[in-house]
């Protein structure tokens, strides 16, 4: 005998539906890496579209199309090769720079930019694994941008110790702001994500508002900025004072690791995920479910409230009303793609950092403005949460191992087996 | 109308659930499709309604071959199907429900309501159907709610009508009234496909039985063939009917329930004051129609839901108030009724479903860091005494089938000393071998000294399994029978499951048989000679 | 037969228990009316007086300024509102329902209150007309979005692209209404917009299964992508040719537009807004009364159950959300065409989400979005009106008084909502 002739029990019972973003972020585990590859490159065909279809030389040659192609299509490749070359060039080396700093200095501001998505998309990470759909990063940045720079210019302290307070603030505010939509969840069952999509937007107006305030507002500016960052406070620059990449990057690296440990090996990840996968299951087993969606959510916004430091005690150094800029809408992208796990989420932050440091070099040197990052950023995560339209537009062969384990083909399946 | 399937074949994937199957329904006949769960019936008859398209074969209505693009041709071809799973629309009228699909609009465009409560009128007229048109379907009760699919699939002047396992939401006695139905509209000319695995409702109406086995046609039987005749064409192989156990050896009483009271979001009594006890080494059944409290009864004793008042102690100690953790610390063991939703997480893998409420246990953790390698060693471990049949111990839980997903949740809840089992529906939807293997399971536990309570819906599973019964409708208890005394007559319980007292239950239970009652005692003559 | 065991039969206690009342709700209602009763009554100085403007000059008849003194108006109208909380005291003890006219009135008047304090002592009179007036001004890309966000929830998927419909109806309303120099032109070729969003949201929700809300704040960042990028390389260099829109006229009915108040308010509007009168009023109708309303809402609620009598539920579900897509292009005409606005980047700055809000809040029902588009209306045109005559209150506090609302809301502090119960699940054979 063997498992094979029986019923999966998935037909068996024919109306239970899955958890809402089962079966997707499943689709998402499992695609495997040239999926990953090939919605890249899908991305960036489309975006290169948008590329040449906005390119002035593209508009003068397709005025005479049929009269002389080749100029047409050199026109289209002339300019996406450019944008692209430019893009790659901001983001990893630059091979026409001067000095060897200089050609390298793209990577490191790659990395720079990398570490507030990597800590936000890591938070989002937790959240989605535990099928919670935080969209609030946004809102949790801000928060812990505000706790964390007031602890940075409103206290003198000893160097080492008022990073760490600030650092530990930064964290403790996006904990209470994502905290918020945890408990109104354990308590009244109110949907995380309208929750989080209006604190964001709290958030913005509350720093807004706070900047005006006397315990915010930069004295003798104009401007609603606070005063700035102590240089106590400051994440230290890792490679001197040309580069902008600071410490805040080995934060990054850390958190990654401890989300591994998290998820993976210890007992209240296993909590998290069960909650996650099924909570009626895990209610059953015991596990409090409204426990831990308060704790998923703290663990959670505390991450993005990291990714607020590595702005306002990093690159910033000052508060601002802009100092998330859209980084929690990216790390929502950043999460998707790195497909919800530590090491992935790490590398998707790299890969969307260096579409951003490399955008803003596209843009400088070739004109392309830098929101063509968002359209490939986007589409990146569409063409990942559907393999089955990669595969088909690269010919590539469907995964044939799932279909054995699993004979049905979707996640709701109707089969109900007599 | 003349029916014929010729040929069927359906796959999902690499399983085939319909393997070349042959079956002809004649006029105004009672057609049975026997089969055990998961052999493929409910594919079948959802090919034959349209709902999906067979790899190859022929559907045949009156000798002109067909082809169903969907649901609606099958109803406009004159075949009307009543789900096991009612398809109704929870918060739509039952008129609208009724409508739906095919609604008569005014002039203006809108639904004309009255034609659709005439419509429904007129056929619970027909039949005696005590409808309300205007009535919300989710605050009807079960049986009403059936009685609206088939005034659904009559309104639109079904031929056929497909009846997929209806009487497993029934009392015996609303089996009866089903049955009376179907004979009715077998009088006026309509074919009806009986799909069950209940052996004695076959017998009792069926005027010609196919059994299908593993998704293919097995054999047909006439309604004279005895219940083992039938039972071993379903399964393959000779079963025992029933299941061997000596007689119980109450101990001290463990359990005692004292005047609980449950009430639902909505303020409704769901318990209403109910008392019973449980003793060391007796299996108590709470038996009754799904929907009568049984649900909220276990799910307070675990923890899951509120009392609003009374007490459940367990060896004296109270357990209302505590949290899941704390009951199932202190040695409740728990097989939830509905096994994919609250039994098994179907993305962790077979190990990790084996310790989902024991992870944070020494035996598996040390301090707040799971131990993969203990972790796995238990699901080896357990996997081979439970017998689940798995590629591995890391195959996701999902992809195991009903019965090994019931036997890793058993595996899980035995792996602890308990004090306490409760098994909602331990055996819903499973195949025989694994519902033979759950029953020994739960006589076993029982055995050791293990006070059982097993909730089930299914009187054969009931009379099979139960030391003692006690009977629930709506959040009562309305009496206490002792199973070891004698064979405890189902057409009493089936009374007392539809709120008759006792007593007399006792009383119209003698003086009239129920079809399947009368089966009972034919089967226990049989037995006997 | 079955033998009968002695079944504890306790005495049945005389009364039977009934829940706990939740004093929850009373409690809420009479804490805020006590502190608007200490803030806008008590607290303040006396002596101030409190102008309100009616009318305006083309009214049939005129209604002069008023003026009524802050601090006794504010006491009293929080008192009335004290009273109200204290009949809902009442209402919980009995067991009784509260009626939906009670948090109504409650809201109104606590709303004055703040309005009387908000005012007190500037010569400014308040202009209710004119706040009412800009109230529905700021809730018509609301109310399209929020009907928009109805029809496809209705239909069990999840909208969350309203803001990208919107985005990519003012974006092509624009350029249309630029190119052909008619602001009628633009206003149709918005919903082509915005259902061209909510054709990819079916193609990868329905065809590809992707969960829907994941497709939606994807597509938002899509939307916000491209047209930004479009603004940047194309609109921005050639804004005379492609970015100058022409304004939707004003379009007073005539009689009607000279009732006071409500003429002013209600039919002194350009076509969008007439236009979207005719669509609550029509979806009010057609959704709950209409087979294409039954059909839809069946879909929403059991798909299987609509497959099963001959409804194809994909091709509902696509149907309706490009419908929807559309009703939330037209929504997004207003930041444009409508007001003679160039499109900017980002230019409709979150009201996708405000509008989701409002479906929320108004109960997936299109009279519930409008009221709720109404009041997110109002609280948005108050922080305005309040701005220009200037008050204690920051406008950045004003601002975000709709956030707040709506979590209460979904905390279920209102009441309790129903969402379609196949909402955001993929229907697949």
């Amino acid at each position: 005998m063997n498992a094979a002739p029986d019923v999966p029990a998935k037909d068996a019972q024919d109306e239970r539906l899955e958890p809402r973003l089962q079966g997707a972020l499943r689709e998402m585990l499992t695609s495997n890496w040239l999926v990953t590859v090939a919605a890249l490159l899908l991305a960036l065909i489309v975006s290169g579209v948008l590329i040449a279809a906005a390119d002035e030389d593209v508009h003068t040659t397709a005025s005479y199309l049929f009269a002389r192609p080749t100029d047409f299509l050199s026109a289209v490749w002339n300019s996406v090769w450019h944008a692209y070359v430019a893009l790659f060039q901001g983001a990893i080396v630059d091979p026409t720079a001067s000095t060897f700093a200089k050609a390298v200095r793209p990577l490191t501001e790659t990395m720079t930019w990398s570490v507030p998505l990597i800590l936000a998309g890591l938070g989002l990470a937790v959240g989605f694994r535990a099928g919670l759909f935080n969209i609030g990063a946004q809102g949790q940045i801000i928060l812990g941008a505000v706790f964390g720079g007031y602890i940075g210019f409103a206290f003198g302290l000893p160097p080492v110790l008022h990073l760490l307070l600030a650092i530990i603030a930064a964290a403790l505010g996006g904990a209470i702001w994502a905290g918020i939509a945890g408990f109104l969840k354990a308590r009244t069952g109110a949907n995380e994500v309208i929750v989080t999509i209006m604190l964001n937007n709290i958030a913005v107006y509350l720093v807004a508002y706070l900047l005006t305030t006397t315990a915010f507002k930069r004295e003798g500016s104009n401007n609603p900025q606070s005063p700035p960052i102590d240089s106590t406070a400051i994440y230290p620059r890792l490679l001197g004072d040309d580069f902008r990449l600071h410490a805040g990057f080995l934060l990054a690296i850390v958190a990654t690791v401890f989300v591994w440990w998290l998820m993976d090996r210890s007992t209240l990840g296993f909590q998290f995920r069960a909650v996650g996968a099924n909570p009626s299951a895990a209610r059953t087993a015991g596990i409090n479910i409204n426990r831990i969606y308060l704790l998923v959510m703290i663990t959670s916004g505390a991450l993005a409230g990291l990714a607020g430091s590595a702005q306002v005690l990093g690159t910033e150094k000052v508060l601002t009303a802009g100092v998330a800029a859209s980084f929690g809408f990216d790390a929502i992208t950043v999460a998707l793609l790195g497909r919800s796990k530590p090491l992935g989420t790490f590398l998707a932050g790299l890969l969307f950092g260096a579409l951003r440091a490399g955008g803003f070099a596209m843009q400088s040197r070739t004109g392309t403005p830098i929101d063509i990052v968002l359209v490939v950023q986007s589409l990146v995560v569409l063409f990942i949460a559907a393999p089955p339209l990669v595969r088909a537009v690269f010919r590539l062969p469907s995964p044939g191992r799932r279909q054995q384990i699993s004979p049905t083909p979707a996640p709701v399946t109707k089969e109900a087996a007599a | 109308m003349k029916l014929e399937l010729r040929g069927i074949t359906k796959r999902f994937g690499t399983l085939v659930a319909n393997d070349h199957i042959d079956l002809v329904v004649e006029p105004g006949e009672i057609h049975a499709l026997l089969g055990e769960n998961g052999a493929g019936k409910s594919t079948l008859m959802n090919v034959l309604y349209g709902f999906y398209d067979p790899d190859e074969g022929q559907i045949l209505v009156d000798d002109q071959p067909v082809t169903f693009t969907g649901p609606g041709d099958a109803m406009a071809a004159g075949i009307g199907m009543v789900h096991q799973h009612f398809m109704l629309v929870p918060v739509f009228t039952v008129a609208e429900n009724v409508v739906l699909g095919y609604e008569p609009t005014t002039s203006g465009g809108l639904i004309d309501l009255p034609e659709a409560r005439r419509r429904v009128k007129e056929i619970s007229d027909r039949f005696g159907f005590d409808v309300d048109p205007d009535a919300m379907v989710e605050d009807l009760p079960v049986g009403a709610q059936q009685r609206v699919e088939i005034i659904k699939a009559l309104s639109r002047d079904a031929k056929v009508l497909i009846l997929d396992e209806p009487t497993a939401v029934l009392t015996p006695q609303e089996t009866d009234e089903l049955i009376a139905i179907m004979r009715q509209l077998k009088a006026a000319g309509t074919s009806i496909v009986f799909i069950t695995h209940k052996l004695r409702e076959v017998r009792a109406v069926a005027d010609r039985i196919t059994v299908i086995r593993r998704g293919k046609v097995v054999g047909s039987a006439d309604p004279q063939s005895s219940e083992t005749e039938l039972a071993s064409l379903m399964v393959g192989r000779s079963v025992s009917l029933g299941v061997d156990r000596a007689a119980a050896q109450p101990g001290e009483v463990a359990l005692q329930v004292r005047d609980l009271t449950v009430l639902d979001e909505a303020g409704v009594r769901q318990v209403d004051g109910i008392s019973f006890d449980v003793a060391r080494g007796e299996i108590v059944a709470i038996a009754g129609v799904q929907g009568n409290g049984q649900t909220e009864l276990t799910e307070v004793v675990l923890g899951l839901q509120p009392a609003l008042a009374g007490s459940v102690t367990l060896d004296g100690k109270e357990l209302l108030g505590r949290s899941v953790k704390e009951v199932l610390t202190a040695g409740v063991g728990f097989v939830p009724e509905d096994r994919t939703e609250d039994g098994i997480v179907a993305d962790f893998s077979v190990a990790e479903n084996l310790i989902l409420d024991l992870y944070d246990t020494p035996a598996f953790a040390s301090g707040i860091s799971l131990d993969p390698a203990k972790v796995r060693a238990n699901a080896e471990q357990r996997t081979v005494e439970f017998d689940v049949r798995t590629p591995s111990v890391d195959a996701h839980a999902g992809t195991l089938s009903g019965g090994n997903q019931q036997k890793v949740v058993l595996a899980r809840e035995m792996s602890r000393p308990l004090r306490l089992l409760i098994a909602s529906q331990p055996t819903r939807g499973l195949d025989v071998g694994s519902i033979e293997f759950v029953h020994k399971r739960i006589v076993t536990e029982r055995d050791s000294g293990t006070p059982v309570i097993i909730v089930s819906t299914e009187l054969d599973e009931v009379l099979d399994l139960a030391d003692r019964i006690v009977v629930m409708y709506r959040g009562r208890i309305v009496g206490t029978v002792d199973a070891s005394a004698a064979t405890p007559d189902r057409d009493v319980l089936g009374l007392m499951m539809a709120g008759v007292p006792q007593e007399e239950a006792v009383k119209q239970a003698a003086s009239h048989h129920t079809v399947l009652g009368e089966a009972d005692i034919e089967a226990a003559e049989e037995e006997s000679e | 037969m079955s033998a009968v065991t002695a079944a504890p039969a306790p005495a049945r206690p005389a009364a039977k228990p009934l829940p706990p009342i939740s004093y929850k709700a009373p409690i809420a209602y009479v804490v805020i009316a006590v502190l608007a009763l200490i803030g806008f009554g008590l607290l303040p100085a006396s002596g101030r007086r409190t102008g309100f403007t009616v009318s305006t000059s083309t009214d049939f008849f005129q209604i002069d300024r008023f003026d009524v003194p802050s601090k006794t108006t504010a006491i009293v109208l929080t008192l009335i509102a004290l009273a109200l909380g204290a009949l809902t005291f009442w209402y919980a003890r009995n067991r009784r329902k509260v009626g939906l006219w009670l948090p109504a009135v409650y809201a109104v008047v606590l709303v004055f209150a703040l309005l009387v304090w908000a005012v007190a002592g500037k010569n400014q009179p308040l202009p209710l007309t004119s706040l009412l007036q800009g109230s529905l001004f700021l809730a018509v890309p609301l109310v399209f979005g929020s009907l928009a966000g109805m029809l496809c929830e209705r239909s069990g998927i999840i909208n969350i692209a309203i803001e990208g419909q919107l985005l990519a109806g003012a974006f092509l309303a624009a350029v249309v209404g630029t190119l052909t120099q008619s602001a009628y032109l633009g206003l149709i070729a918005a919903p082509i917009a915005g259902a061209l969003v909510s054709a990819l949201l079916v193609a990868f929700a329905v065809k590809y299964v992707v969960d829907q809300i994941i497709v939606g704040v994807v597509l938002n960042v899509l939307v916000v992508g491209i047209t930004s990028y479009l603004f940047s390389t194309v609109l921005k260099v050639n804004a005379s040719t492609l970015n100058t829109p022409p304004r939707l006229p004003t379009l007073p009915i005539p009689v009607l537009s000279e009732i006071p108040v409500l003429g002013p308010v209600l039919f002194r509007q350009t076509a969008l807004v007439y236009l979207m009168y005719v669509v609550v009023i029509a979806l009010q109708i057609l959704v709950f009364r209409s087979k294409w309303g039954l059909r839809l809402r069946a879909v929403g609620e059991h798909p299987k159950a609509a497959d099963t009598v001959g409804i194809k539920v994909n091709r509902t579900r696509i149907r309706n959300t490009l419908l929807g897509g559309a009703v939330a292009g037209l929504g997004g005409a207003f930041f444009t065409v409508a007001n003679g606005l160039a499109f900017g980047k980002e230019m409709t700055g979150g009201k996708g989400y405000i509008a989701l809000a409002a479906m929320i809040l108004g109960r997936w029902s299109p009279k519930g979005a409008l009221a709720a588009a109404l009041l997110f209306g109002f609280a948005d045109n108050l922080q305005v009106v309040l701005g220009i005559i200037g008050t204690p209150i920051p406008s950045q506090l004003m601002l975000m008084t709709p956030y707040v609302v709506t979590i209460f809301a979904v905390a279920g502090l209102v009441g309790k909502v129903r969402a379609p119960a196949a909402e955001g699940i993929a229907y697949v054979k």
